[in-house]
């Protein structure tokens, strides 16, 4: 962390006038436990109308702690300040807390934290303001300062009150997991035992970088420890917002309609209203929600409604045409927005002794995450106040959207973070929460549950942008690639940015740009964000020039990253594992792509081959080597590139939402095809590098890789090229002639 | 409405539901058995596999009065005691899950394969379970976990029906 301290920053919170007058001491008498001062200022809004700590009701207490929460019985309480998606944050996160503050992972219990982002988030992308996104793959690296400063914090105090208690100094104590130890007088005692005792020091200081643990002597992080949410994730007891149940709780759906942004006129309100349980008719903007007693009622009723929607941005659009529309925009004289500009490339490719030139087109995707958007909201009977269930990437925007359209403070919303059943970006805006306040609003004080169908879910998806990707590359008479021109068109601005940067290639001259078409489609973040289509576009055509050098596409790779070790490391690797120079079985071939994301560098090989009759591309076999700094889990780590790289064979292969008439055309899983079992390839093999550098972000590292490792064994295996995503077995037959 | 009596996980269940209700929304919303999900409504998914007779079904295409009076239905929450099938025990050896959300169904399913095949081929793990879909893509630890158990001679001891 920059010159920011946390805990000054909680300090300064201490010490407004705003702080509730409650003794903390107080709380220590009333839960049995001791609430750690990190972050203590944490109070709820009802915790403030509390007189005396009596009216505490120790479920509430819980929720006052910060980071950390140590019982009498010797438990650690370690807060996730994360979403957890499927990613592992609820172990990886405490499991670094726990390390630095020396915690007996045996006693630790894992809970979300309260969705506070300025006492639990981590610093931002400025470095001053404070986030509590799941998002870009920044948790693990965003959290892994944050979170061994207040672990060290943590197992200060205790240091400090065990000195207090035995009249020794601080410095000659020190911890073993669970337990605090004065060699000197040979005392000991337990991390439980010092609740009794404890004392919290008015001061506690930031702990210089150099007293936290040496990275040499970590006893958890690097370690395979089992995931804290699989057992429960095992025998159907792990919480989805899906599974909240309130007393007197209603049901909701929402028809929206499949084009998105028109607006609904309900034309048979009076006989809805008539319909047996129903409870209210809620007229939105974008659609009309239905309360009724029972969610079967409220999934029937929705279909007898009987909506007139206006036209939209989006009427009109068809996303099979819209490639014609982006070449026009290619030769347009207007340019868009700058991404990359070093060197220069026109005049790179002005005096280059060849050129190359290829397009790259990619359709909408759809996330697809197994648990449909839902949200459980209650609101105060006097609209004063409101409180959220809900699987989200991002808590406080669904607390500011929320509190927004009930016209309330944010800090009058509570959030109650679920287990996510997948986000893979689509859960990162608190669309849902909004609505479900909403809904929640008209029937207060009765909690209501919002469930999108799956059909919902598909029809008012928000889809990674489609593309056409314009490349373009140049060699100097040595071969080597002097110049690179990369020119995106599509939907979605930055969205359509990201992995279009090539810093580990040494290619002198590079440029990139991004021109924008709304065609008033609902887009967002999907797993790796652009780094799917660029990648595929960038490692394709540098593909392309290797091939047509006849280098081969490592040793190609190779001379490109000469200045560039650490991606160098991770391409050798990956060739070695996948014996890259022994040829594969007849009718098969390997493919190879290099990509950086959120700090990870990875190298993945692939070994498919292709059913020439049907157009199936069948992928036997993914090597992949990654340099993702300091691993916290390893096991984890592996999970989320196989994951990853699975997700992205059904990607690439098969996925494809299309628009007609700005309706989108698909609405299930009959008509959007994701990867199943027989898609998997029989084996993926997955090596990470020795590294102690910080942790980076590896949950989107594999999902990219896969449409370039593909589109190049397909080219090594037939000679021919696929630009198209996905790669349909019919686009595969025309391909192939 | 139409009161119901199922036989859910050895106990005889009352309920009293709109008639055409899926046997889905009747276990979770009315009777609170939530390990058994919603994923998409029309039997494409399998996240809402349930045993009926022993055998795999999805809960969300069969309706709760067709099951009812007799028909024995096991959800996860009922595979075993204490969460200890030997699937259970794999799953959580092989580290499958990673949302989670998915994974009651996979376990119901591939216990449905264990009863009837013991000893089941990679090519037939494949065939039986490539109806449920797990956007975490993992595949490969299932398959896995499946085999483990597959070898575990706790198998016998299921307590299920």
């Amino acid at each position: 962390m920059s010159n920011f301290t946390y805990f000054n920053f909680i300090m300064n919170r201490i010490s407004t006038p705003h702080t509730p007058q409650v003794s903390r001491r107080k709380f220590i008498k009333t839960t049995g436990g001791f609430a750690f001062l990190i972050g203590a200022s944490g109070v709820l809004p009802q915790i403030i109308s509390c007189k005396s700590t009596k009216e505490i009701d120790p479920g509430i207490l819980k929720q006052l702690t910060a980071w950390v929460h140590l019982s009498s019985n010797g438990q650690v309480t370690i807060y996730n300040p994360a979403a957890e998606m499927g990613q592992g944050s609820m172990t990886a996160l405490p499991l670094i807390f726990a390390e630095e503050m020396d915690a007996d992972w045996d006693q630790v219990k894992v809970e979300f934290s309260p969705q506070q982002k300025e006492i639990y988030g981590s610093p931002g992308w400025d470095g001053k303001t404070k986030i509590m996104m799941t998002v870009g793959s920044r948790t693990t690296r965003s959290f892994f300062p944050v979170l061994r400063q207040a672990g060290a914090q943590a197992r200060y105090v205790l240091l400090n009150s065990v000195a207090q208690q035995w009249q020794v100094p601080l410095s000659e104590l020190t911890t073993e997991p669970g337990k605090v130890i004065h060699a000197n007088s040979g005392q000991e005692v337990s991390y439980g035992d010092i609740v009794s005792f404890l004392q919290i020091p008015e001061y506690i200081p930031e702990i210089p970088e150099e007293q936290l643990k040496n990275p040499q002597n970590f006893q958890l992080i690097g370690k395979d420890i089992p995931r804290w949410d699989i057992p429960a994730k095992s025998d159907g007891s792990a919480q989805f917002a899906m599974d909240i149940r309130l007393p007197e709780m209603l049901y909701a759906t929402i028809e929206r309609g499949n084009l998105h942004g028109a607006k609904p006129s309900l034309k048979n309100r009076s006989a809805i209203e008539a319909t047996d349980g129903v409870i209210k008719i809620v007229e939105l903007d974008h659609g009309i929600g239905i309360i009724t007693n029972t969610l079967e009622r409220a999934l029937n009723v929705k279909k007898e409604l009987d909506i007139e929607w206006s036209d939209a941005t989006a009427s009109g659009f068809s996303s099979k045409s819209a490639f014609a529309q982006y070449e026009k925009v290619l030769r347009s004289s207007k340019k868009g927005k700058e991404i990359t500009n070093t060197g220069d490339f026109k005049r790179a490719n002005r005096k280059a002794a060849k050129t190359y030139s290829a397009d790259y087109l990619n359709d909408y995707v759809y996330h697809a995450q197994m648990e449909p958007l839902n949200a459980i909201a209650q609101v105060a009977a006097d609209g004063n106040g409101a409180e959220i269930w809900v699987g989200s990437q991002n808590g406080p925007s669904d607390k500011m959207l929320a509190a927004k359209a009930l016209g309330i403070e944010p800090s009058a919303v509570k959030v109650n973070l679920q287990y996510l059943g997948g986000g893979l970006g689509r859960r990162s805006y608190g669309d849902v929460s909004e609505e479900a306040a909403l809904l929640a609003k008209a029937v207060a004080p009765y909690p209501v549950k919002l469930i999108w169908t799956r059909e919902d879910d598909v029809q008012y998806g928000k889809f990674r942008p489609m593309s056409l990707q314009r490349l373009q590359a140049c060699t100097d008479d040595k071969g080597e690639v002097t110049g690179l021109s990369h020119i995106v068109v599509g939907d979605g601005a930055n969205l359509l940015a990201s992995g279009i940067h090539n810093k580990f290639y040494d290619i002198p001259n590079q440029y990139a740009e991004v021109r924008v078409v709304p065609h008033g489609i609902r887009v967002k973040h999907w797993r790796a964000v652009g780094h799917g289509p660029n990648k595929f576009a960038i490692e394709s055509l540098l593909d392309e020039i290797a091939n047509d050098q006849g280098a081969d596409p490592i040793e190609f790779r190779r001379n490109l990253m000469k200045n560039a070790p650490k991606a160098l490391a991770t391409l050798s690797k990956a060739a070695e594992m996948a014996q890259w120079a022994t040829p594969p079985p007849e009718g098969r071939a390997k493919g190879v792509a290099f990509l950086e994301r959120s700090g990870t560098l990875t190298t993945g090989i692939c070994e498919i081959s292709v059913n020439r009759e049907t157009g199936k591309i069948t992928v036997h076999h993914f090597w992949s080597a990654s340099d993702a700094g300091i691993i916290v889990q390893p096991d984890n780590v592996r999970a989320q590139i196989e994951g990853g790289i699975v997700m992205g064979i059904g990607s690439v292969l098969s996925e494809q939402i299309t628009i007609e008439d700005g309706r989108v055309q698909q609405s299930n899983f009959h008509d959007y095809h994701i990867a199943r079992m027989e898609d998997a390839p029989e084996t993926i093999e997955t090596a990470l590098i020795e590294s102690q550098e910080i942790p980076q972000g590896v949950g989107e590292s594999g999902t990219p890789l896969v449409a370039c490792a593909i589109a190049n064994a397909f080219a090594a295996l037939t000679g021919k090229r696929l630009r198209h995503l996905p790669f349909t077995k019919e686009r595969v037959l025309e391909v192939l002639g | 409405m139409a009161q119901l009596t199922l036989n859910i996980n050895g106990q005889q269940i009352n309920a009293d539901v709109a008639e055409g209700t899926s046997l889905l929304w009747v276990i979770r919303e009315h009777l609170g058995l939530t390990g058994t999900k919603y994923g998409c409504g029309v039997g494409q998914c399998g996240s809402c596999t349930v045993h009926i007779n022993g055998n795999p079904i999805k809960s969300c295409t069969v309706t709760a009065e067709g099951v009812a009076e007799g028909q024995a239905i096991t959800t996860i929450e009922g595979l075993a005691k204490d969460g200890q099938h030997p699937l259970q025990q794999a799953w959580v050896a092989a580290q499958v899950p990673q949302c989670g959300y998915c994974q009651s169904g996979q376990i119901m399913q591939a216990a449905a394969l264990l009863k009837k095949n013991g000893n089941p081929t990679r090519e037939e793990i494949i065939k039986h379970m490539n109806g449920n879909l797990c956007r975490c893509g993992t595949y490969l630890r299932i398959l896995k976990a499946i085999q483990i158990a597959a070898g575990s001679e706790s198998l016998m001891t299921s307590t299920e029906g």
